[in-house]
């Protein structure tokens, strides 16, 4: 491994998905570096959830490569998968279940290990906030704790890539900001894809942005470069999205 | 990885009453069907005794409770099925498991057999039942083993077509109503052809199951079973792994 993809997190080259005639998504390329939080912008229907589902593993990609931590996602499914944690659009709870059940299936299924499940399951709802719910059932939570179940489900095995598909909507502003605290402590040793609508946030917690039109990336740069050349990220998703 | 899987659809399953009413629905109703054939065998014995080579209580007694047993457990297979894999694709927590490290055969196999889990805990209810006759007599355990088995085997096939089903739709009812029509048919397939003559009844599930019924163990209906059983697997992995590659 050269010393250009060693620091590679998450690397997706050329992905093309096509459904039956329609091409929802060509060309796409995704790199993601360690503690890099990665902003995927784009209007309804630009492909955004069909790229995270193809990176995820729940949809095969047509053309193309995905690589975790250098594994190969179509290869090596599941060593590749064991390094990925995934909060999509809705949050994947079992209604029925309690935090702390729900936690600790989330756990097993990604395989942590036996004794360190507890620690991991207290240190988990600590940093969500969860520390007082988990004998309630996730059916009876608030939007925004179930929110919170989602994103402690995508974070209980400290996988190396997060993918977060709008994980602050339905959110007060107070619990939006406790969120972003949270990705912002996530990239510390994890690198995170968020996925969001609300353009402040990207800027707020994002490094890098990447904004999708029509199935592939029309615009790729960091935060810091667009700030030094001044221009506005509103301005900017307006002029290539229309 | 399965034993996850297991767990999880196991606990799912007990913290709904669902189950516990199931449960008891069946030991009532077999218990019921066991006092009967009781009350009818202690009745006729007296005129058993005088011909030669008169059937046993298990002949009688067992092997009734175990046909209605597995009646039973054909209408309840798709009540417990039904959940498997429409609900979580209802709830959208099929995705939790597809992006998890755990293959797609590993997610069938573990729900396949948290079901055949379930169902072996009903077997083994209704055996301790006719085991209670060994109080007032001997009991012919090979005839015993030979029902044991082919109801085992039974709800095997039950939980697969089950499953499939299940994976067809996002709604767990019609998955129920649509495994419930599809299992009916297959025991009443039998009735649309004349006597043995006829190749239809070969695929009627109750018809294999008559035989370890009666005391026969025959390698063709154990082959049926397990080849009902394995496709139907086979072809619930690839329709999920379909899911993924079509979309």
């Amino acid at each position: 491994m050269t010393d250009e993809t060693a620091g590679l997190t998450l690397s997706a080259r050329d992905l093309w998905r096509k459904y039956d005639h329609f091409v929802a998504v060509h060309e796409v390329n995704l790199q993601l570096k360690r503690g890099e939080v990665l902003g995927l912008l784009g209007p309804n229907g630009a492909g955004k959830s069909t790229t995270l589902r193809m990176l995820t593993g729940n949809l095969a990609p047509s053309h193309g490569s995905i690589a975790i931590c250098g594994i190969d996602l179509l290869e090596k499914p599941r060593e590749a998968k064991s390094h990925l944690g995934f909060l999509p659009e809705i949050p994947p709870l079992y209604l029925d279940m309690t935090v702390d059940e729900y936690l600790l299936f989330a756990a097993r299924l990604h395989q942590v290990n036996k004794k360190s499940i507890k620690a991991a399951l207290h240190d988990v709802k600590q940093r969500c906030g969860l520390e007082h719910h988990g004998g309630d059932l996730l059916g009876t939570l608030s939007k925004g704790y179930q929110q919170r179940a989602g994103i402690a489900q995508a974070i209980v095995h400290h996988p190396d890539v997060i993918i977060l598909d709008e994980p602050t909507v339905g959110l007060d502003p107070n619990q939006m900001r406790e969120i972003r605290e949270l990705i912002r402590e996530l990239s510390t040793d994890s690198s995170v894809i968020l996925s969001t609508h609300i353009l402040s946030e990207v800027e707020n917690v994002c490094d890098r942005i990447q904004l999708m039109h029509k199935g592939s990336v029309v615009f790729d740069q960091t935060v810091a470069d667009l700030h030094r050349q001044g221009r506005n990220l509103e301005m900017v998703f307006t002029q290539l999205t229309q | 990885m399965i034993a996850t899987i297991i767990r999880k659809e196991l606990h799912m399953l007990f913290i709904s009453p669902l189950a516990w009413l199931l449960l008891a629905l069946i030991q009532a109703v077999s218990a019921w069907v066991f006092l009967v054939r009781l009350d009818a065998f202690l009745e006729i014995q007296p005129q058993l005794l005088q011909i030669a080579n008169p059937p046993g209580i298990t002949e009688v007694i067992v092997s009734p409770v175990f046909m209605i047993a597995a009646v039973l457990l054909l209408m309840i297979t798709p009540l417990l099925s039904m959940r498997l894999l429409a609900e979580e694709r209802r709830d959208h927590t099929l995705t939790l498991l597809m992006s998890a490290p755990v293959s797609i055969a590993d997610i069938v196999l573990g729900k396949f057999l948290s079901l055949v889990l379930f169902f072996s805990a009903v077997i083994v209810l209704v055996v301790m039942l006719c085991f209670s006759l060994r109080t007032g007599g001997a009991l012919d355990y090979g005839l015993l083993l030979s029902n044991t088995l082919g109801l085992f085997l039974l709800v095997a096939c039950f939980s697969a077509l089950g499953l499939y089903v299940s994976s067809l739709t996002a709604q767990p009812v019609i998955a129920a109503a649509g495994s419930l029509g599809v299992l009916l048919g297959l025991w009443l397939i039998d009735l649309a052809n004349d006597a043995t003559a006829g190749w239809l009844h070969y695929f009627s599930l109750l018809k294999h199951f008559g035989y370890f019924n009666q005391g026969l163990i025959d390698t063709f209906s154990i082959a049926y079973f397990i080849l009902f059983t394995v496709t139907f697997l086979v072809l619930t992995i690839r329709r999920l792994d379909g899911e993924r590659l079509h979309g």
